[in-house]
This record gives structure tokens, C-alpha cells and sequence, in this order.
């Protein structure tokens, strides 16, 4: 076994670069499905209203297609396995594709595995050492869920079913990312190809799930749906998801055993040798270094605005009396439907702020990089440069409301039958832009005044977020909801739309970007 | 314009350190200058204020007769930057950084862009990230000496090339001298500063310490004596200027002041030279004199 030698040293490495991540991941993670389990018990407490609950969900094939095959929806455990079984899957499979692609491929890009390999440490030990702590944190991850199931008084064995079908997603996608970063010499491109996988693997269950579940069966993700937790558990496609697991580490390492450090599967594709005019124009090399985030952003709320159609017109079956539910909707004050669609796109558009507020600090990413420096000693004025970056961010922005907005109105449009709808709520989306380049302002006022804390732009975003959401709930009063702008908006299709606080807020965003782009010109660069 | 750089009393702190400290320099207009010092002494942060990246805390700044803060953008359009450490973007061809680079500086010679990948040997097809140091340093060199400007700075630019580019750039510099164009050349390798620069600024811990053309320097330093007279050598050490003398018989060394050497040398020949070797000063050793007792707190 000399291929592993100073496994357990690197074992303790990885352990001591994830000490942070892995908690707050694992953390994080309980927490959504414990409040999940939660808002079921609250939402239906009587056996007839589960019951209404549970019809109205399985008589939505797009709810079906979006969440997956309703086996256990009468009860809580069930309820709460069937809305996490396939995001959940996402989820474990990104966790450890991330996880599997930092220490492994990552680290021979960036020749730091040169270093690692030049001393007396096996060929196979670095991967080794970074499977073993992904299997743990999978494994932690499935107990952590399995106990805060049965913390709900769920039964033991629909608990561990449910926790063991996220933990062998995840291990499957571990074996898979074991795989792929042998294939691509960029870090990126390894993840290109495991996040086609996870895509593959959530549509195929999609389409499987509201036909016969035959396509079901292609699908890892519909493997561990299949384990049907808290509904008469079947434990075999869990043996499927860590044998499959276990034979893609087998091929990996194979493959790891015999190529070059820092080697894939084909060469890099050679570049264009000479620059395009377009490249050279601050917008155009913006969107050149930024082209994959609207795409990316734009996919994930498209299909987010699609489920929000494909609920919309159900949504006062789904949603039941509560008091919690009608807290945060009644900002709205329009129709149910209309009310629960108005506050969906606020949360994409929440989301879709991720964008915007990422976009911004691809400024502060390049600074630190030292790839701004060559570029202001040329003529390029600062102000020009960032411009780009920040017109990238702002029309951006529109680009993804605009295809939230069109997802959630084709769907609605189709199940209510009427065609108006989808201009309404391609609108209603497009009317949220002003709060989110609100969000993207105070990005670039940090990124120019204060550039070692421009990371705090992602805290405001989440203070955004609790406000939103526990806001309304904790009732906290006006002049703090007033903080956010998302309080600000007209929430269409629920109310009328009124342009004096879209005015205001693009006026303040506009103020932000401004006094941002005065700091930037004044300052130091690089600060490092 | 007399003078295409003229800095002086720079002072620039980050946080509680002082990383320019009264710093002077000037760069004639047309000549090869060479900005030496240790890690840490400045050189970056000084270039960095000439391209108005930084701001100066205090100190006067000229840059080709204009501010390089307020005129900064104006000012690029004439110079051309390599820092020594390149970090190109991962997703853009060589090709395509040289393009971008040149072309935010108002436009790069085609021709000279195509001779210098070829003298340089650089293939600019490949991704940014999967250049060596050295080959992203090219690509930095190219974008730079491709464009018609009147003045060079280059950061430490050679780190990383192997000898025959070194070679290749020396000749590029050597090939701007020509051409009365102004080099500002920041390195730490004595060798290419003696080989390529007119005059020279030392500098450390933000000062400078000694300016002046390389003869001017070399007056400065010291020239190492070996010698066998026929009869033994006498009163060597009564002599000014004369350091660090081993007399043994009929063998003498030792380090003579270049201002003393001839009073030394018609010393000597009283003694009747039967064979004599001399070391000629090299920056090597000015260098050292000036951080030796760095070295020696080192060892």
C-alpha cells in the first residue's frame, strides 16, 4: 500500500481546511429539514386536512416533477422526505462534488499537489485522504438528519431511510466526482461535468416520476427517492447507490494510478491567438469573465419560476389555513394564488440577488487576483473598467428576473388557460429589478470604499433574507422591515404597481454605485 | 523633457508600516535605468504610485511631465507595465491577454506582436491557465514591447525566463536604448542591471541609498588586489584606502578604495611586480556593501 502512504497526515490536511465548511454545511442543512418537518406538523395538524393535503399533491404533476414521486406525504416524515428528496439530493451531490474537487484537481492546478506529491506521500493518498473525510461527512450528515427525524417523534426506520437515501446521493456523487476530476485537467471542467450529471440526474427523475418511474431508474437521485421513506422503506437501491458509489472510486483510482499529476483524460483545446475587438471593450470582457453567471443564475430560476407556475394555481390547497402562511403573504393583499405567486418571485428574486451581488465582487475577486494592476497601467480609467463589471451585474439582474418571471408564467399560463397571464408575471418578475440593484449598489459602494469588507455585501443579502422571511412572523417593526428594499416593491400580480418606490430604489442604487465608483477612483490598488 | 521620472521624498504607510520612507528617483529621459533592492524595499510600491495605483502619503511624483495619480489614464497611453509577477486570466488565450492588454493602451504593432512571439517563443493559443511563471512573464514582455511607447517600466521582468529568453530580452532593451526610448528596469539580478542599465538607483527599507551611473558607483567601490613582488611588499598598511590585507613573504592581497588604487599600484612597483591580478568592483559587491550587514545578521 505504498500508493497511500501519509494518507492519515493529509486525512487530518483536508479535515483542517474543511474545519469551518463541513459544520456550517452539515449545520445548515438539519436545520432547513428540521423547520421543514416543523411547518408540516403546524401546517396540517388533523388527519383530514393531511389528507386533503396529500390528494391535492399527488394530483400535480408538475409539483411531482419538481419535488418527486408522493409516497409518504401523509404523514410528517413522509411529507418532509418528499420535499427534500430531490433538492436534498442536489444538495449532498454539490457538497461533495465541492468537496472532492478542492482537494483533489484543484489542488494539481494550482501545482500546490506537486509540492504535496515531491514528499513522501503515496500516489493515491491525497484522494484517498479526501474520500475518506467525504464518506465521514456524508455519514455525519445522514446520522445529524436521521436523529432530528426521530427529534420529531418519526419512526426509526423511515427516519435512517430518509437520512441514508441523502447520505448515498451523496456518496454516489463522491464516486462520481472521484471520476471526473481524473478527466478534466480544470477544476471547472470537472465541475461542468458532475453538474451535467446532477441536471441529468434531477430531470430524468422528473420525467420518470410523473409517468411509470421507468426513467426514474436512470437517475441516483430517483434511487434514493426509491428507498420511499416513512412509506413501507426499501432498502435495496441503497446497496445500488453504494455499490455504484464504490465501483466509480474503484475506476477512478485506477485511472489515478497510472496518469501525470496534473493530466486529463484530453488536452486543453487551444485559444483563439488573437483577441476579437469585442474583448476589448470593458463590457465585452466583462461578459467574456462573467458569461457563465447569468446562464447559470438564469437556469436555476427558470426552473424555479416554472414550479412556482406549476403550484400557483394550486396554492390554496397546498398552503391550508395557517395563520404563519397568511402572515407573510398578506404584505400582498391579493387573491391566494396571486398572493402566493407575488411572494415566490420575491424569493427568486431574493435568490436571483446572489447574481447580482456576485457579479459586483468579481471586482474585488480580479484585485486580489493581481489581474487589475496590469490592466489599469494601461489607458484604461478605473471608472471604464468597472463599469463593465457593474452593467454586467444591473442588466443581469433584468436578464434573470426576466426568466423567472417567463418560467413561472408559461407554467401558470397553462394551467390556468389563460395566456394573459404570462406577460402579468414576466412583469411582476421584471418589477423586482430595482430592490435587487439596490442590493448590487451597496456591492459596489463597499468594493470602493471599504474593499477588505466587500464580502459583507453577502451579509446584507442574508439580513434581506431574514427580514422577508422571519420579518413578517417575529413581527418586527416598520422602520426595520423598511431597511430592506425588497419591503419596498410592489408585490405584482397581488398588488397594483405603483413606480414611485421603483423610482426611489433604482435612485438609491444609482446613489450607491456612484458614491462606490468615487471611492474606487480615490483609493489604493491593489489593497490587499 | 529632461527628465521622463522624478520622484522625491516619496512616503507611503500602510497601516503601521512605512514602505516608502523619502524614497528619490530620477530617470533621464532615454536612458536604461536599473531600481534595485532587496524584497521588501519598495520597488513594487514605488512603481505603484508611478502608475497611480497607490497614492503617495507624501512626496512629489512625476511621471512624463504629468501627475501619475490625476493624469493617470492619459499617462498610460505612453508607457508600457510588466509586473514580475504575471497572473493572467484562466480562461483567455495568451493571444487574447496580449491583445486586450495592448489594445487598452491604444494599439499594438502587428508585425512587432508577431516577431516578438516568435523571438520569444510563445504560443499564444494557450489558456492563461496553463502557462508556466515563465511563459506568462512572456506574455506580459510581449504585450508590452509590442506597443509604441515612450517609456518602459518593468517589474523584476525577466523572473522566470530561461537564459536564451533572457538573452532575447536583453536585446529587446537593448534594441529600445536604440530607439531613445526610457527603461525603467526594477530587478534584483545584478548581472542584466550591469549588462543593460546606464544608471542605477539602490534603494532599501523605502529609501534610497546610492544613485548615479554604474562608474560613478564603481568609483565607490573596491578593487581586490593580488600580488607577488620581488622583494617583499612593505607599509602596505600605512596606506589609505587599503583594507583587509594579507601579507605572506613575497605574496600580497588585498582590497584596495578605486580612489586609491593608483596610490597603491606606484607603491607596488617600488617592490618590483613579478605578477599582479585585479578584480574589477562589480554591482555585486556595491550591492553587498549595502545590505552585507543584512547578511551578517543573517548568518
Amino acid at each position: 500500500m505504498r500508493t497511500l502512504t501519509g494518507t492519515s497526515t493529509l486525512i487530518r490536511f483536508v479535515v483542517r481546511r474543511e474545519r469551518l465548511r463541513i459544520p456550517v454545511y452539515l449545520l445548515v442543512m438539519v436545520a432547513l429539514i428540521a423547520s421543514t418537518a416543523a411547518q408540516s406538523k403546524e401546517l396540517y395538524p388533523s388527519p383530514a386536512e393531511r389528507n386533503e393535503y396529500a390528494a391535492t399533491v399527488a394530483d400535480n404533476p408538475g409539483l411531482i416533477a419538481m419535488v418527486g414521486p408522493t409516497y409518504g406525504v401523509t404523514n410528517v416524515g413522509g411529507d418532509t422526505a418528499w420535499q427534500w428528496g430531490a433538492f436534498g439530493g442536489v444538495v449532498v451531490a454539490l457538497m461533495s462534488m465541492f468537496m472532492v474537487g478542492r482537494h483533489t484537481r484543484a489542488e494539481e492546478q494550482s501545482g500546490r499537489s506537486e509540492l504535496v506529491r515531491a514528499s513522501p506521500v503515496g500516489r493515491n493518498a491525497p484522494a484517498a485522504a479526501t474520500l475518506v473525510v467525504v464518506v465521514a461527512a456524508n455519514v455525519l450528515l445522514g446520522a445529524l438528519i436521521a436523529l432530528t427525524m426521530m427529534g420529531f417523534d418519526q419512526p426509526a426506520a423511515g427516519s435512517i431511510a430518509f437520512a441514508a437515501s441523502l447520505a448515498g446521493v451523496g456518496l454516489l456523487f463522491a464516486g462520481i466526482a472521484v471520476v471526473a476530476v481524473q478527466a478534466s485537467q480544470a477544476t471547472s471542467g470537472a465541475y461542468g461535468l458532475i453538474g451535467a450529471v446532477i441536471g441529468a440526474s434531477y430531470m430524468l427523475r422528473a420525467a420518470g416520476d410523473v409517468g411509470d418511474r421507468t426513467l426514474s431508474w436512470l437517475s441516483p437521485i430517483g434511487w434514493g427517492q426509491s428507498m420511499r421513506p416513512f412509506a413501507d422503506e426499501r432498502w435495496w437501491p441503497l446497496l445500488l447507490l453504494l455499490g455504484v458509489g464504490a465501483a466509480l472510486v474503484v475506476a477512478g483510482f485506477a485511472r489515478l494510478g497510472r496518469r501525470d499529476d496534473g493530466a486529463g483524460l484530453v488536452a486543453p483545446r487551444p485559444g483563439p491567438p488573437v483577441a476579437r475587438p469585442a474583448l476589448t471593450r470593458p463590457l465585452g470582457f466583462a461578459l467574456r469573465l462573467q458569461r457563465g453567471g447569468p446562464i447559470g443564475w438564469g437556469a436555476g430560476l427558470f426552473l424555479g419560476g416554472l414550479s412556482i407556475g406549476l403550484t400557483g394555481q394550486d396554492a390554496e390547497s397546498i398552503l391550508g389555513d395557517s395563520e404563519q402562511v397568511d402572515d407573510i403573504f398578506a404584505r400582498a393583499g391579493g387573491s391566494v394564488v396571486d398572493n402566493y405567486i407575488a411572494v415566490s418571485l420575491l424569493s427568486m428574486a431574493l435568490i436571483g440577488t446572489g447574481f447580482a451581488v456576485q457579479a459586483v465582487l468579481r471586482m474585488r475577486g480580479e484585485e486580489s487576483a493581481g489581474r487589475l494592476e496590469p490592466l489599469l497601467a494601461t489607458a484604461l480609467a478605473r471608472a471604464r473598467w468597472a463599469a463593465g463589471h457593474i452593467a454586467m451585474a444591473l442588466v443581469g439582474t433584468i436578464l434573470i428576473l426576466a426568466v423567472s418571471g417567463l418560467g413561472a408564467g408559461v407554467a401558470d399560463a397553462i394551467s390556468s388557460g389563460d395566456a394573459g397571464r404570462l406577460p402579468l408575471l414576466l412583469g411582476s418578475s421584471l418589477a423586482l429589478a430595482p430592490a435587487v440593484w439596490v442590493l448590487a449598489g451597496i456591492a459596489v459602494a463597499l468594493f470602493g470604499l471599504l474593499p477588505r469588507a466587500a464580502a459583507a455585501a453577502w451579509g446584507v443579502l442574508g439580513a434581506c433574507f431574514l427580514l422577508a422571511y422571519l420579518g413578517p412572523l417575529l413581527a418586527l417593526p416598520d422602520w426595520v422591515m423598511d431597511l430592506s428594499p425588497f419591503t419596498h416593491v410592489p408585490l405584482l400580480p397581488a398588488a397594483d404597481l405603483s413606480v414611485a418606490p421603483l423610482a426611489a430604489l433604482t435612485a438609491i442604487g444609482a446613489a450607491f454605485i456612484a458614491v462606490g465608483l468615487v471611492g474606487f477612483r480615490r483609493r489604493d490598488v491593489p489593497v490587499a | 523633457m529632461a527628465n521622463a521620472i522624478s520622484v522625491s521624498g516619496l512616503v507611503k504607510t500602510f497601516g503601521s508600516v512605512r514602505a516608502l520612507d523619502g524614497l528619490d528617483l530620477t530617470v533621464v529621459t532615454g536612458e536604461v535605468h536599473g531600481f534595485l533592492g532587496p524584497n521588501g524595499a519598495g520597488k513594487s510600491t514605488t512603481i505603484r504610485v508611478l502608475l497611480g495605483l497607490l497614492r503617495a502619503d507624501a512626496g512629489e511624483a512625476r511621471l512624463l511631465g504629468g501627475d501619475p495619480w490625476t493624469d493617470a489614464v492619459a499617462l498610460h497611453r505612453r508607457l508600457a507595465y510588466v509586473p514580475g509577477d504575471v497572473s493572467l486570466w484562466p480562461h483567455l488565450s495568451g493571444g487574447e491577454a496580449i491583445d486586450l492588454l495592448g489594445r487598452l493602451r491604444g494599439g499594438l504593432d502587428s508585425a512587432r506582436r508577431a516577431e516578438l512571439l516568435e523571438r520569444f517563443e510563445l504560443d499564444p493559443t494557450k489558456k492563461g491557465r496553463t502557462y508556466s511563471k515563465g511563459n506568462r512573464q512572456k506574455v506580459a514582455l510581449v504585450a508590452a514591447l509590442a506597443s509604441d511607447v515612450e517609456l518602459l517600466v518593468l517589474g523584476e521582468p525577466t523572473s522566470g525566463l530561461d537564459p536564451l529568453k533572457e538573452t532575447v530580452f536583453r536585446e529587446c532593451v537593448e534594441e529600445l536604448r536604440q530607439a531613445g526610448r526610457t527603461v525603467l528596469l526594477s530587478s534584483h539580478i545584478l548581472a542584466e542591471v550591469e549588462a543593460l542599465c546606464d544608471r542605477v538607483t539602490i534603494i532599501r527599507a523605502g529609501r534610497t541609498v546610492e544613485s548615479g551611473s554604474l562608474a560613478d558607483l564603481r568609483h565607490l567601490t573596491r578593487t581586490s588586489i593580488a600580488v607577488e613582488t620581488a622583494t617583499p611588499p612593505a607599509g602596505l598598511a600605512t596606506l589609505q584606502g587599503v583594507h583587509a590585507l594579507h601579507v605572506e613573504d613575497h605574496r600580497a592581497r588585498f582590497d584596495v578604495d578605486t580612489s586609491h588604487l593608483g596610490d597603491a599600484l606606484s607603491h607596488l612597483t617600488r617592490f618590483g611586480i613579478r605578477s599582479l591580478t585585479s578584480q574589477p568592483p562589480t554591482l555585486e559587491e556595491l550591492f553587498l556593501r549595502h545590505y552585507g550587514d543584512e547578511l551578517a545578521e543573517a548568518v
